[in-house]
Order: structure tokens, then sequence, then C-alpha cells
């Protein structure tokens, strides 16, 4: 009682509540990109020490634009929230591993400059900032971003012995460039080839090659409740079901394993800040990027469509959020329209 | 076995005092009884600065309609009325009494009726008269919930066991040490309202409890422990699968919740004509040297509290009244405990963050049991757009916390959607 004015001075007065859960956002960063780091080792040891090169320069300039655009915008440098970090290896992952050094980095600074800190830094990005890096780098170099592949060590690049020159997505899209289309096809989708692509034996993007450490990764930040199950499970059940549906000689497996399908669906799709927060609209979304994926990879000029139904559904995600509101407790029923 | 409801959290329990007797502090040397401690307006004193009051006696009146009485809690001399801070509204005109040391009660208390041929109005006369009011935290005089106006029929009356907010144990010690009391009270509210049945809801990490009040011939639900299950609307939900809907009652929905510490009140009202004067509350953290169960008086300010309960272990950083989800962080000790008060919580080491940018993680849309849309109405809310905040239901929210408590931007989310019903409701007064 004799220091009852020294009590007060001390006390902290703050809204309720007085107990946080542990989740927060850096420590969620960080485990996603723990989850990547499987992916990543496996890349290197497929295609080499420049793999490490491209991602580490990819990883560097993120981070460096990110704090020199924090700076010279007068914000808090919050480079140690792992974000800049995460989308400089996302980016990387999606670059085919004979790009030359600068192409990382360019990728990286459109990302981090133009997609995220020009609309206000992490949480105001509306479309996810390295798949913008990765659509900006196909629109100026489409040659260097189509065709800079590498066979991966003690494989081909279509996972397919005999045919060396195209990744499996490509030779479904245009089989008459590489022999006889029907059997191609038929090894496209015998099981040598899926096991290829399961485990990653296969070439591609830096970081999409293995199916088998990208579910790994993917299914622990599952766990994690760090990503949505709805977004993926709309993701790759929409897709599943239009790869049986749609005209196209791939099989469903063949198309859930080729490409950057996983990687898209697990690790960028369900990026926070760039999908809709009601229940209904991570429905919405994924199913709407399944659907898209789908078509481009069907009908479209591109043998792969993850990133732009994803960018696509990004820019979609505003619209979705107002349109599919939740259900607040007690609300009844809209009564019909009357006439 | 049992419904649920959507969204809510499950934070670390803590309950560390589950298992100790509840201790009876002494009548401390001053109380502040608060004329408000209650929703509602405040009572109306009837007693001036000077006057003699013995324990049990009547000290503020109610004013209107809802409002509640409120009676000395301890025997001396009323030495002023003056504001004094309060724990929940901040500051509030309190009758402040100094003990003469005696255990004196106003005369024609502590006999024991024979209650049985009590009619509904003597019932309900006799838990007015003692300004009995949910004890459970929002403290809703309890006549008025057992008054529903013509056309409301109540089938269901249901008895909140929940006690779902971390660390607090004091209506578990409750159920565990007074059943009989808290039983009766509750067949006493089942009368009054003409209620079919009577359920107890009780969370499954309290077993014993359930047990027991099993073992006594009464129908419990056991419920998952999730929080806010006791919340009310969620607590119907759960319970009864009926839906309170928005802006309305429960009894609405033919149902009237009550909590246990109020039944056990209510029946002391009754049975002996005593009025409410103490309650139980959680003394615990790591600020605290004995962390217990005890019976307060009302009035008593929370640092008697404290000292009863081995005075503080160090420099406390933090002091809240109530739970850790849904308690007042205050400013001083030398707040009284009032009859909502269920906790108090004193810590040394808290952890500060400050608040990153929203992240749209959507965690707080999974969590929000009211179906809310947290991150939208906060953006709403922090650009000042009260009209679209409205809309998209602030006024719905129950503060119960789950939001921010998931947050992990470490926004805290409900301090903004307590400012934007204020400013609804200001609006709305124009």
């Amino acid at each position: 009682m004799e220091n009852v004015e020294e009590v007060k001075e001390l006390l902290v007065v703050s809204a309720s509540p007085h107990i946080r859960a542990k989740k927060n956002t850096s420590v969620a960063m960080r485990v996603v990109i723990g989850a990547l780091v499987p992916a990543f080792v496996y890349a290197t040891y497929l295609f080499g020490a420049r793999v490490l090169i491209i991602t580490v320069l990819s990883i560097l300039s993120a981070v460096g634009f990110e704090a020199l655009m924090q700076k010279m915008l007068g914000r808090k440098i919050t480079v140690t929230d792992g974000s800049a970090v995460l989308t400089g290896l996302l980016l990387a992952f999606n670059l085919p591993p004979g790009v030359p050094w600068w192409i990382p980095v360019a990728g990286s600074g459109f990302a981090i400059v133009f997609a995220k800190q020009l609309f206000g830094g992490l949480g105001y990005n509306f479309i996810n900032p390295a798949l913008a890096g990765r659509a900006f780098l196909m629109a100026s170099w489409p040659s260097l971003m189509t065709k800079a592949w590498l066979a991966p060590v003690g494989g081909t690049l279509s996972g397919i012995d005999g045919i060396t020159a195209a990744t499996p997505l490509s030779l479904l899209k245009n089989p008459q460039n590489y022999g006889d289309p029907q059997i191609i096809i038929s090894r496209l989708n015998d099981f040598d080839a899926m096991r290829n692509a399961f485990f990653g034996n296969i070439g591609g993007c830096i970081g999409e090659t293995s199916v088998l450490l990208l579910l790994l990764g993917g299914l622990f930040l599952l766990f994690l409740k760090i990503v949505d199950y709805r977004i993926i499970v709309g993701y790759l059940g929409s897709f599943a079901l239009l790869a049986w549906l749609l005209p196209t000689e791939g099989s469903v497996l063949f198309h859930l394993f080729s490409g950057g399908l996983i990687l898209g669906a697990f690790f960028m799709a369900t990026d926070w800040v760039t999908s809709p927060v009601t229940t209904k609209g991570r429905w919405v979304f994924g199913i709407g990027c399944g659907v898209i994926t789908m078509i481009i990879r069907v009908w479209g000029g591109y043998p792969e469509g993850v990133s732009y139904s994803i960018l696509l559904m990004n820019v979609f995600t505003p619209l979705i959020d107002r349109a599919t509101r939740e259900r607040v407790f007690g609300q009844m029923p809209k009564k019909g329209v009357k006439k | 076995m049992f419904s649920r409801f959507a969204g809510g959290v499950h934070p670390r329990e803590d309950k560390d005092t589950s298992g100790a007797a509840i201790e009876v502090m002494a009548a401390p040397k001053k109380v502040y009884v608060p004329f408000s401690q209650h929703t509602g307006k405040p009572a109306k004193p009837c007693i001036k600065k000077g006057d003699e009051v013995k324990i049990g006696m009547k000290i503020g009146e109610p004013d209107g309609l809802i409002s509640a009485a409120v009676h000395a809690s301890i025997s001396g001399k009323v030495v002023d009325i003056v504001d004094h801070p309060h724990p929940v509204i901040g500051l509030s005109l309190c009758c402040v009494i100094e003990g003469d040391g005696t255990e004196d009660w106003v005369s024609n208390l502590q006999s024991d009726l024979n209650i049985e041929g009590l009619s509904k109005r003597q019932l309900l006369d006799a838990i007015t008269q003692a300004g009995i009011v949910g004890l459970g935290g929002a403290a809703f005089p309890s006549h008025v919930k057992l008054s529903p106006p013509k056309g409301k029929d109540i089938d269901t009356l249901i008895i909140n066991g929940c006690e779902c907010e971390p660390i607090l144990t004091a209506d578990h010690r409750l159920m565990m040490e007074q059943s009989e009391a808290v039983i009766e009270g509750a067949k006493i509210f089942q009368k009054i309202l003409g209620a079919a049945s009577l359920i107890f809801g009780i969370e499954d990490n309290k077993n014993d409890a359930i047990q027991l009040f099993r073992n006594r011939g009464v129908r419990v639900l056991q419920l998952k422990t999730k929080y806010p299950q006791g919340a009310e609307k969620q607590l119907i939900k759960a319970i009864l699968k009926r839906e309170v809907p928005r802006g309305g009652l429960p009894m609405d929905v033919g149902c009237v919740v009550h909590n246990v510490g109020t039944c056990q009140a209510a029946f002391m009202a009754v049975k002996f004509r005593k009025p409410l004067i103490d309650r139980i509350v959680t003394v615990a953290g790591d600020g605290v040297r004995e962390n217990k169960n005890v019976l307060v008086r009302i009035g008593t300010p929370v640092r008697d509290v404290i000292d009863f309960c081995g005075g503080y272990t160090g420099k406390p950083k933090k002091i809240v009244s109530g739970g850790p989800m849904m308690g007042i962080a205050q400013y001083a000790d030398d707040v009284p405990v009032i009859k909502g008060t269920s906790g108090i919580l004193v810590w040394n080491e808290i952890t500060t963050v400050d608040p990153g940018s929203c992240v749209r993680c959507a965690s707080c849309v999974d969590a929000c049991p009211m179906g809310l849309m947290p991150t939208e109405i906060y953006g709403l809310v922090s650009n000042k757009k009260f009209d679209m905040a409205k809309e998209y239901g602030v006024l719905d929210c129950i503060e119960c916390g789950c939001c921010a408590y998931v947050c992990p931007s470490a926004i805290p989310l409900v301090h903004y959607f307590k400012y934007g019903k204020n400013e609804v409701w200001r609006m709305s007064k124009k």
C-alpha cells in the first residue's frame, strides 16, 4: 500500500483478450520457407549449383528491393518478417534453371517494387508478388523463360527415355514436333513417366519438379493450418474433374503431376494476402483456379496455366469476398423477392 | 449427443486452481460498493453519509425497469458517497463503508424459510430484493430475465456451467462444493419461468462436476471444451440447436440462460433472504503469491484480495478483472470487486507486440463464433466507415476476443469493435 503510486505507473492497460495464440506472421512465413526447403535442396541436386546461385540472387534482390523501397517510402523496414525472402524463393521456384543471372534480379525487382511496395506493402498487394514477377518476365523475355530448361541429373527433361528437348507439358501440347504423336502421348501417360514426375526425375522450373517433396511440405502446412484446405481441395478437385471431362490426351494423373500445379495449389494459391477471407469465397477461389488452369492447358496458347490462373483469381478476390459474405449468427434466410 | 457452434478457439486452459477449495476472506476494513454493478441504470442511493449500516442492508434502490438493488457487504459506517475507480466503467458513484469489525446482519435475515409454498410472485420478489444479477460476467439483473413479456413462452431453462474462460475456476468450485444450492436455485428459476425442461451445460474438462450433477438427478449435457462455449447464444445453439435471431434475445427462441453462480445466489436469497453481498473470485497469475478461489465481499478493493492471497510476488505489469479472454485491464489496484467480477488476474510477465498490418489470413473469420468478418469490420472501423461497419454486423460482435486471440499480426480487433459499436450507437441516437 505504500507503493500504490508506483504500481499505478506500471500497469499496462490494453483491450481484451489478454492472451494470444502463438501463430504470428513472421513465424508462419518461416514455416512456409521451411516447407519449401526439401524441394529446393532436391532442385540443387537435380540441376546443379546454378540453382543455388539463381535462388540466392532472387532472394537477396527481393530483400534488397524491399528494404530500398521501404527506406524510400519512409516506411518501417520489415525485411526480417520473411515475406520478401518467401517472394524471392517462390519466384526462383518458378524460373527455368537455365536462365541468365539477371533474370531473377529483374523478376524480384518487379515483384517487390511494383506488385508489393507500390500498393502499400505486405497485406495490401492485390496479386501474388512472385507470380507477378514471373508474369513480367514471361512478357518481357519469353524466349528465355520458355527455353532455358535443363535436363535433370541422370534423366531427361521429359522424363521419357529418348526424348530430351521438351517438358512433359510442351510434349503434350505439340507432340507432332517431337516424333510420332501417338507413341509420345502413350509414353507420357505410362507408369514410368508418372513415377518420374512424382519423384521429380523430370525437367521443369526449379521448384516444381518433385511432386512428392512439394506434397510433403504442403501437407505439413495444411497440418499446421497455415494454408487453407478449401483452396487446395477446390483447386485440385475441380482441376482433376476437368482433366477427366475435357478433351485432353493427358491422363488425370499426368495433369496432376506435371507442371507447377502442386507448387501452385499448396504454396501460391493459398497466399493469405491475395486469396479470399470468406469460407465460401475460398472454395470459389480454389475452383476458379482449377478451371482456368485446365482451360489454359487444353485450349490456351501456353502449355501451362497455373500462374496465370492464380493471378487472374487474385484479381477477382475482392469481388469474391463481397459476393460471398459470411452468414451472421442468427441471420434469418432472406425471403424470396416479392414482385 | 450434442450439437456445436461454428468458430471458436482452444486457448490453453491453465485451470490450476480447480482442485483447491474456496477460501473465505474475512470482511475488509473498508469497502467501496458501486451503485452501478449491473447492466442498466445504476441503483439510487438510499442511505447518506454518516449512516450506520449492517451487513445486508439495502443501500441502493433499483432505478427503473432494468436495474438492481445494492446492499452493504460489511457492517459499519458510511463514510462517503463518492466517485471511485470501477473495474468496468472506469469511474462510478460508490458507497464507502468503514467496517466496525462486527459481523452484524440486518435483522429479518438468516431465517431458514420453507420455500416449498412460495408463489412465483414471492420467489421473484425475493430475488429482486436481494439484488441478484447474472454472475457470469455481464451482470444482467436476474429478475428481468425471469420476467419474460407475455407471448414469450419459455420451454427450456439452461444453466450455464461452462466456465469457458481459461484460468477461471470459480464456477467449477462452486458446482463441486455447493451443488445442492445450485440445483435448488435452478429449480426456483424453473418454477418462476414455468419452463418444462431444465438442462445444465457443462464443458467436458469438468467431468467431476458433470458426474456430481448427474448423480443428483438433474439433466446435464456434456459440452466440448471450446471457447466461447459459455457465451449465451453459442450455448443455446450447442444445446438446443436453436439460433437466437440477430438483435434478439434467448427468450425469442423459448429459452433463458442463467449461470450456476446466479442459481446459488438466488437460492440463498430465497431460502435465507440473503442479499448478494459476496461472490467467489478466482485469483491467479504469476504476479500473486497464492493462486486460489476466494469468497470475497462485494466492494472489497482488489489490492486487499491480493494481500489475502499472499500479496504481490513482484511488480505487477497487468491486473485484469475477469478472465483472460474478456476481462478488463485495470489502471489501479484499488478498484473494488463487484457482482460481476469472476476473476482477478495479476501478471508480472506480459508480452506486448506492436500490431502489424492485416495480411488477410482469414484466421479471424474462421474463429468468429458469430459468423462475422473481423478483418473487414476492422478495416471499416479504422477508416471510420461506421455505417458500413454496422451493415457488416459490428453490433453482432459479442467481444469474445477469438479474433484478436488468433490474429497473427496482433491487431487489437476487439478494441476497434468496441469503438465501432460506440460510434454506431452514437450515430443512431442523433
